[in-house]
């Protein structure tokens, strides 16, 4: 009973302007009494080379604050969110932990999570709205302290663009023509792929076209999984599919890699990470690549959805919020650690002062041909569009993969499958004991 | 002396006068049931000649290069996997080693201890402790997970190695198996002799009944090895400190780095193809005490 009752607190908190408070009054149990004596934190992260990382706090601002990170290293996805609820459930979770923009309502919702708005200090500013939004839920509270962003570009290998004559699309109508141009110029080549087995890309891309999965209205959650922004992403690309000019096999199999580095697919609908990826999968084709910003539903617009980025969240479980909420605020905007960020972890940092300072002043490697690749992606940044997450991505995420893995292999309806991955999720939700209107 | 006569018996049947009449039948009979094992062999033994030889390529072969043709890259792999972070992946497998080892031997002692009694004793309660007894047996131990970190939780006992090793030492299977091993190994005979002899009970235990016991518990060492070695859940749910995780776990934090570091793909196979390792020397080194009968000749029947 009194987990029902939580949870429609939360839901009234989340909700744009209402009932914020009550949340902040019911969520930290602990406050912020005066820190004295040494403090220790253990982190729960999946970034390679935090350790690192956290070396220059505890031997520079930690020390002089006598507060120490220990990092356990963590495997990243959704097991992790589980991981961390288990542990707050016999109130054992770590004092710092990541946490994707995404799985952040999970975590709010189930009370895992502490608003540090009090204590983190003045650093909205260093953010761009969105992603700032991402971490507030839209209230007055601050669940999270936004680290990296993956904003969605468009790769292609510029060589044999030019060798088809091929024009880089700045329009989805233009994508498509160019598809359908290369088919018939090279039936043994595709423009790319439509893979359901990463569902953050098709959030993204329907993000772009203007969707908000969830809403709050009142004390309810709205579900709109099939909006018509949604449906529109979900017939193009199902539309492509079943025309035969794109590819339907999955994403990150060896045989992707094998198309991408023989060139059999010659661009790649992704975020800024994907030169990273790029490296591993498609070795012979360095240098070849070029970046682009994602095509657009109309001509006179220019926005973009996110694919992936996380954030550091301090726990319900912490004794130490204050001095945990203060490390997080540091990870986050001090210009060293973004730096050893970049550097070690290979990170894109949410902060937007970051974004074209010390390690993206130069190209990644594989781009080495374009040269102004970080100030682009910087740009585009900037046009990403907000996003509505809810509070069981995972299951929305999951039926992803099911329904549209089977209609991209069997190249039949993505409406279907749509309306499947609405159905689970408004299911689940009410299941979980959450109000949903229709 | 059953078995034996049987062993005896069997080349025997294959001579008799039927066999010269239709040996074309014969030959088609075996040829099915041949080419079906072979299937299943190639099937099974498939993947494991993938992860030898791709555990063999260069992070640029692997995805370039034909499947089974073999890299150059397997010195250079091992290097890289002994490097990485001051090479943690050999503490992960020290740690498998520890769970495993410890926790089977550990966990056959138990089931052989319990197992004989249940065998041996006829007590009040013996049926129903049994019967929960299978009903354990039934029980998948992933879901046991969850609950069995909150216990170890209020024990304070998490992200410690005795979380990993405690809910492993019981095991309903390991037994089950024994007391059916102890009840047809270990004849009534025998041990009324001991206690005629006046042995004490926990003399007959150790000094007769255990030795007959012996293959059957190499059985279940065994399977609680593999089964811990294999076992991810448990410590993915118990342990936080990656110092402390063992093979399974190690090797998924380098798959799951998070969407900005792709997979490590080369380290992840070749650590994978080591760990499998251990496994097979162990099979090898115990299989001989299988063979061990010490049935034959302790009672005349």
């Amino acid at each position: 009973m009194p987990h029902t009752k939580r949870r429609r607190l939360v839901t009234t908190a989340v909700a744009v302007s209402v009932g914020a408070t009550a949340l902040a009054a019911c969520g930290s149990g602990d406050g912020s009494q005066a820190e004295s004596g040494p403090v220790s934190l253990t982190y729960w992260t999946w970034t390679p080379g935090m350790d690192k990382v956290v070396d220059l706090w505890n031997k520079g601002p930690g020390k002089k604050d006598r507060i120490t990170v220990t990092v356990k290293k963590q495997a990243s996805g959704d097991t992790l969110v589980t991981k961390i609820l288990t542990a707050h459930k016999a109130n054992k979770a770590p004092d710092l932990v990541q946490a994707e923009y995404q799985t952040l309502p999970t975590l709010v919702s189930n009370d895992a999570l502490a608003d540090i708005s009090e204590e983190v200090g003045d650093v909205e500013g260093k953010f761009a709205e969105g992603v700032w939004q991402q971490t507030t839920l839209g209230t007055d509270a601050l669940y999270a302290v936004p680290q990296d962003i993956g904003p969605m570009m468009f790769y292609y290998r510029a060589d044999l663009f030019e060798k088809y004559g091929l024009k880089v699309p700045t329009t989805w109508e233009q994508f498509a023509e160019t598809a359908r141009t290369l088919k018939k110029k090279a039936p043994d080549k595709a423009l790319t792929t439509f893979s359901a087995n990463d569902s953050g890309l098709f959030a993204g891309l329907a993000q772009q076209a203007g969707a908000r999965w969830w809403t709050t209205s009142g004390d309810k959650w709205k579900v709109s999984v099939n909006d018509a922004a949604t449906r529109k992403v979900a017939e193009f690309w199902g539309g492509l599919v079943e025309e035969g000019v794109i590819d339907n096999q999955p994403m990150y199999q060896p045989a992707w890699n094998k198309a991408l580095n023989t060139g059999e697919e010659i661009a790649w609908v992704s975020a800024v990470w994907a030169p990273g990826t790029l490296t591993t999968a498609a070795p012979d084709t360095k240098g070849k690549w070029a970046m682009a910003p994602l095509p657009q539903w109309s001509p006179d617009e220019d926005v973009t959805g996110s694919w992936g980025g996380s954030s550091t969240a301090v726990t319900t479980d912490s004794a130490h919020k204050e001095a945990a909420a203060t490390f997080a605020a540091w990870l986050n905007t001090d210009h060293d650690a973004l730096n050893a960020l970049a550097k070690e972890g290979g990170i894109y940092p949410a902060s937007t002062s970051a974004q074209l300072s010390g390690a993206f002043s130069n190209p990644p490697a594989f781009f080495s041909n374009q040269p102004d690749f970080y100030t682009r992606a910087a740009g585009i940044a900037k046009t990403t569009a907000p996003s509505a997450w809810g509070p069981n991505v995972n299951v929305a995420y999951a039926t992803f993969n099911d329904a549209f893995g089977a209609a991209a292999k069997s190249r039949s309806d993505f409406g279907a499958a749509l309306d499947r991955m609405q159905d689970a999720t408004v299911a689940d939700m009410k299941k979980q004991g959450f109000g949903v209107s229709r | 002396m059953s078995t034996l006569a049987v062993r005896k018996a069997a080349p025997a049947a294959g001579t008799t006068p039927g066999t010269a009449r239709r040996p074309p039948l014969r030959r088609r009979v075996a040829l099915i049931p041949t080419v079906t094992l072979l299937l299943g062999a190639v099937y099974t033994l498939l993947p494991v000649a993938w992860v030898v030889i791709a555990s063999t390529k260069s992070g640029h072969e692997l995805f370039s290069t034909f499947t089974f043709l073999p890299g150059t890259g397997f010195t250079d792999n091992i290097r890289d996997l002994n490097a990485y972070r001051d090479g943690i992946y050999w503490s992960w497998m020290g740690n498998s080693a520890l769970f495993s080892g410890l926790g089977a031997l550990l966990s056959t002692a138990v089931s052989a201890v319990s197992g004989y009694a249940l065998a041996t004793y006829r007590f009040k309660g013996r049926e129903t402790m049994f019967n929960v007894l299978l009903a354990g047996v039934l029980m998948p131990p992933v879901i046991l997970a969850i609950p069995q970190y909150l216990l170890l939780a209020k024990a304070d006992l998490t992200d410690s190695y005795l979380s990993v090793l405690l809910p492993q030492i019981l095991s309903p299977y390991g037994v089950y198996l024994a007391r059916i091993y102890a009840s047809a190994a270990v004849p009534a005979d025998v041990v009324e002799a001991g206690r005629m002899d006046g042995a004490s009970e926990w003399r007959i235990f150790t000094r007769i009944a255990l030795p007959m016991m012996i293959p059957g518990m190499v059985t279940v060492f065994l399977f609680q090895f593999v089964a811990i070695w294999n076992n991810f859940l448990l410590p993915y749910i118990m342990l936080s400190d990656d110092e402390k995780f063992p093979l399974t776990l190690g090797l998924y934090t380098l798959l799951e780095q998070g969407s900005n570091t792709p997979a490590l793909y080369t380290l992840v196979i070749t650590g994978a193809f080591l760990a499998v390792l251990p496994l097979i020397v162990l099979f090898l080194v115990v299989q001989r005490f299988w063979s061990l009968d010490l049935l034959s000749g302790a009672v005349k029947s």
